[in-house]
Order: structure tokens, then sequence, then C-alpha cells
């Protein structure tokens, strides 16, 4: 339990370190720039090919348990369409991402630090937290989103395709089912959970690499630790935003 | 002119710095000798603000900077350079970055300025040609060079170097203490320098600083070594081990 309370605030005082003001603005707006690029560019690909797979299969198996003839095709676009707004695009999304993305900012942070880069930042007199942290979550809060909007479209898209394909109905069928029902609130409820799964991963992810102590074998112990601690935390934040929002 | 006065360091439980009173003055190398696990490295991480001793002061030209806020901390740091142990380049950065790095951080100069201080930095520390090169592809020493001149691109008033000559051959080691030794005098910085090569001590060090398990043992000049032995078992045994 101590150790619990210790990691709690450690983390919160990190955080907090990292809010300060930068230290030269045209440094850091390059160095968001750059991680945007790594975090959103660089994921779309395993984000396109999740999405597409997981809204195939939920149409798959959402017709598969739709046996009775009273109940109308279309309602598996309604099914498919809300489920991927509200949990399968948000959470499935994130935790891949906190897999690909928080293992890799915790494995270069915890590089630095065992090679003494840090303490290089911190000797030079720059806030290395905020250096290092600050572009990183910046470029996760934006970024994020708009991959989880991508993978909002694409599960839909992809469960279109696999409805087609199949021939369990056309996509008229299936887009008439979605729109239905549909409300901007699913969409805001989606973006919120992204917002804040983003936060957990890359402020997770940097704290973890950050306070890594050791040599390679730690920095990939750090690399494991961030991606099941994110993983877990975004659970839980799911549950919580779930509670709050629905 | 850097003053310890009464610096402790805690571990834990473990004390590893005890009541250390030292003074190291610019314009020469002043050398912390002492066998490892001595507390040579820790102190230096003290001087640095790495570390934050639990009693003592440290002051940097009259700035204690034990008892100064974060900010001001900050503000002595852009005068200290440091070459780590094992150089701590950024190696996401070629040559030319990580030298240019500080003064892109902290210098108020154009993009053309900022070029002809990175080069008269490199070629000060004798590297030509590595300029797009990144640190993985260049040798250990010139890894050093490259740290040195990080180091004191920002016209920097105090210089630490930790262990300088680790995992260098004897030449390169030679070279890099000429080199240590020429930047001191020539801009007059403060220089401190944890070594236990003694062939450094004999060659660059001015005034030596020998800490033995945590506490200042001896601290003198060069030329006082010889006859500082013959008193201090503790010190002749650290220099009979090097042969010297």
């Amino acid at each position: 339990m101590n150790r619990l309370f210790f990691e709690l605030g450690r983390y919160l005082l990190f955080v907090r370190s990292m809010f300060f003001k930068p230290e030269r603005f045209k440094v850091f707006f390059e160095r968001t720039i750059h991680e945007m690029n790594n975090i959103g560019v660089g994921s779309v690909g395993i984000v396109t090919i999740i999405s597409v797979f997981v809204g195939a299969v939920t149409t798959l198996q959402t017709a598969y348990q739709l046996v009775s003839p009273l109940i109308p095709v279309k309602v598996i676009g309604t099914i498919v369409s809300d489920s991927a707004l509200l949990e399968f695009a948000p959470t499935i999304t994130c935790l891949v991402l906190a897999g690909k993305v928080g293992a890799n900012i915790a494995s270069e942070v915890g590089n630095m630090r065992v090679t003494e880069q840090i303490d290089a930042l911190e000797v030079m007199g720059i806030n290395s937290s905020g250096f290092l942290g600050l572009p990183k979550i910046i470029a996760g809060i934006i970024m994020i989103p708009c991959l989880i909007i991508i993978a909002n479209v694409l599960m839909i898209s992809g469960g279109i395709l696999a409805a087609k394909m199949t021939h369990l109905m056309p996509p008229n069928e299936f887009i008439q089912g979605a729109r239905e029902t549909f409300k901007w609130f699913t969409v805001s409820v989606s973006l919120t959970k992204s917002l804040v799964f983003a936060f957990i991963i890359t402020s997770m992810s940097t704290y973890e690499g950050y306070f890594t102590q050791g040599g390679a074998l730690e920095v990939g112990e750090a690399g494991t630790r961030a991606v099941t601690r994110s993983c877990v935390l975004i659970l839980f934040s799911d549950f919580i935003i779930a509670k709050l929002m629905l | 002119m850097i003053i310890l006065e009464n610096v402790n360091k805690t571990f834990g439980d473990r004390q590893v710095l005890f009541d250390v009173n030292a003074k190291f003055e610019p314009g020469i190398p002043n050398l912390i000798i002492g066998a490892s696990g001595g507390g040579k490295t820790v102190l230096l991480k003290c001087m640095v603000g790495l570390f934050k001793p639990e009693s003592g002061s440290i002051n940097f030209n009259g700035r204690d900077f034990v008892h100064l806020p974060y900010e001001s901390v900050r503000e002595i740091r852009r005068e200290i350079g440091m070459l780590f142990q094992g150089t701590a380049l950024f190696d996401s950065l070629t040559v030319e970055e990580n030298v240019d790095f500080p003064l892109k951080m902290f210098a108020n100069m154009s993009p053309e300025e900022r070029k002809d201080r990175v080069n008269f930095c490199l070629q000060r520390v004798n590297l030509v040609n590595v300029n797009n090169k990144f640190p993985a592809e260049i040798s250990g020493g010139m890894k050093k060079r490259v740290g040195i001149a990080r180091a004191i691109a920002l016209n920097t008033k105090y210089l630490f170097c930790d262990e300088p000559n680790s995992g260098l051959d004897p030449i390169t080691s030679r070279l890099i203490d000429e080199l240590l030794l020429d930047i001191t005098d020539e801009f007059k910085i403060t220089t401190v320098i944890n070594s236990h090569d003694m062939k450094t001590v004999f060659d660059i060090g001015e005034s030596i600083t020998f800490i033995y398990q945590g506490r200042v043992w001896w601290q003198g000049h060069r030329s006082d070594l010889h006859e500082a032995r013959q008193s201090n078992k503790e010190l002749d045994a650290f220099i009979m081990a090097s042969q010297f």
C-alpha cells in the first residue's frame, strides 16, 4: 500500500513538474510536431488494420447472435456503430496504442535516463521532465483523438464491408440502421475517452521511462510496466467515464 | 571559484559524504582523486545539482547553490558545462546538433552565428569533418571531445568532468588531458575533474583533492603530493596502487 501511495505521489509531482514554461518555444514547438508525427502518423497503419477487422468481426458476431426473424437485420448496423463509437474505437485502439506508443516512449526516455542524457539536460538548466514529457503529452492529446476518429470511421466501414462480403445485408441497410439511432453525444463520449486515454498513455509511459534505474534490462522492464499500467488505467478510467457520461 | 563547506550527503541509511570542505580555483585544473566508491562522483553530482546535499553549502562565486530556489539554480546551471563519464551525447542528434543544442536553447544567436560557434568549438577540440555523424558512428575519444565541445559551447564558467579518460587508450587519454588543460587556461574557467588516473594527476593536476571514504583526506598542490604521502598512508596506498 505504501508503494502505491509513493508511486501515485511521485507520478502526480512528475506530471506537475512538466507544466512549466518551456525554455524556448521554438524548440518546444518543433519537438511537439516531431512527436505528433511519431505518435499520430506513425500509428495510422496499425489503427487502420485493427479498426477494419474489429468492425468486421463485430458485425459477424452480432449477426450470429441475432437469430430471431422478428429483429430486422439493420439492427446489426445500429449495434455495431454504437459499440464502435462508444467502446471499441476508443478503448481497443488506445489499448493497442498503449503497447505501441507507450513502450516506445518508455524505452526512449528510459534509455536517455540510463545513459545520463537526462542528467545532461538538467545540468544545462533545462527542465528535463517538461522538455521530454510535455511535447509527448500535447502530441498525444492532439493526435490520439484524430486516430480515434479514423478508427470510428474504419470500424463502421469494416462492418459494412463484412456485411456486404458475407451477403448479410446491403450497405445501405447497415447505414440506415446506424443512422436511425445515431446521437452526436456518442461521438463526444468517444472523444472524451480518447483525450483521457491519450493523457494516460503519454504521461504514464514518460513517467516510467523517466524513473528508470539500472541498464538495458531495467529499460525493458520500464517498457513493460508502462504498457501494463497504462492498460489498467485506461480500463479503470473507461469505467469511470462510462458511469459519469452515460 | 567554487567553495564547499561541510557538505554531507546520505542515501537512505548510508552516508556517502562527510563534512566535505574544499576549494576549487579558476584557471587551473582541479582534480578530485580517490578510489572507486569513495564518493567522487556523488560529490561532483552534488556540485552540479544532480544530488541535493542534506547539509552544507556549495558556493559558486558567492552564490550558495544548495539553498537557492530552483529557478536560480537553473540560472547557475547555464554557466556549467559537464563532461559525463559515458559522454551523455544525445544519440538522436548529430555531432553538430549536439554542440548546437545548448546554443539553440539559451543563446540569442542567429542560425549562422550558432553554426560558426559550433564549428569553432569543434575545431577547438580538434574535430573536423564529423559534423553530420551521429554519436554511434564516432570513436570513444571523439565522443569525449564532442562532449567537451558541447560543454564549452555557451562560454561556460565552470567545467566538470567525470572520469574523462575512462575507456580510452593511453594516447587518447593524454590528448583529452592536454585539451582540458588548454581549455581551462585559455578560457580561465573553473575546471573540476574526477579521476583515478595518476598520470592525469601528475600531467595536468594543479590543485588536488583526495577523497577517502567520503571525506576529504588531503587537499593541496601537486608539488606537495610526494611530501604528503609520507605522512598520509591512505594517500600513499592510492598512489602506490597506481604504480607511481
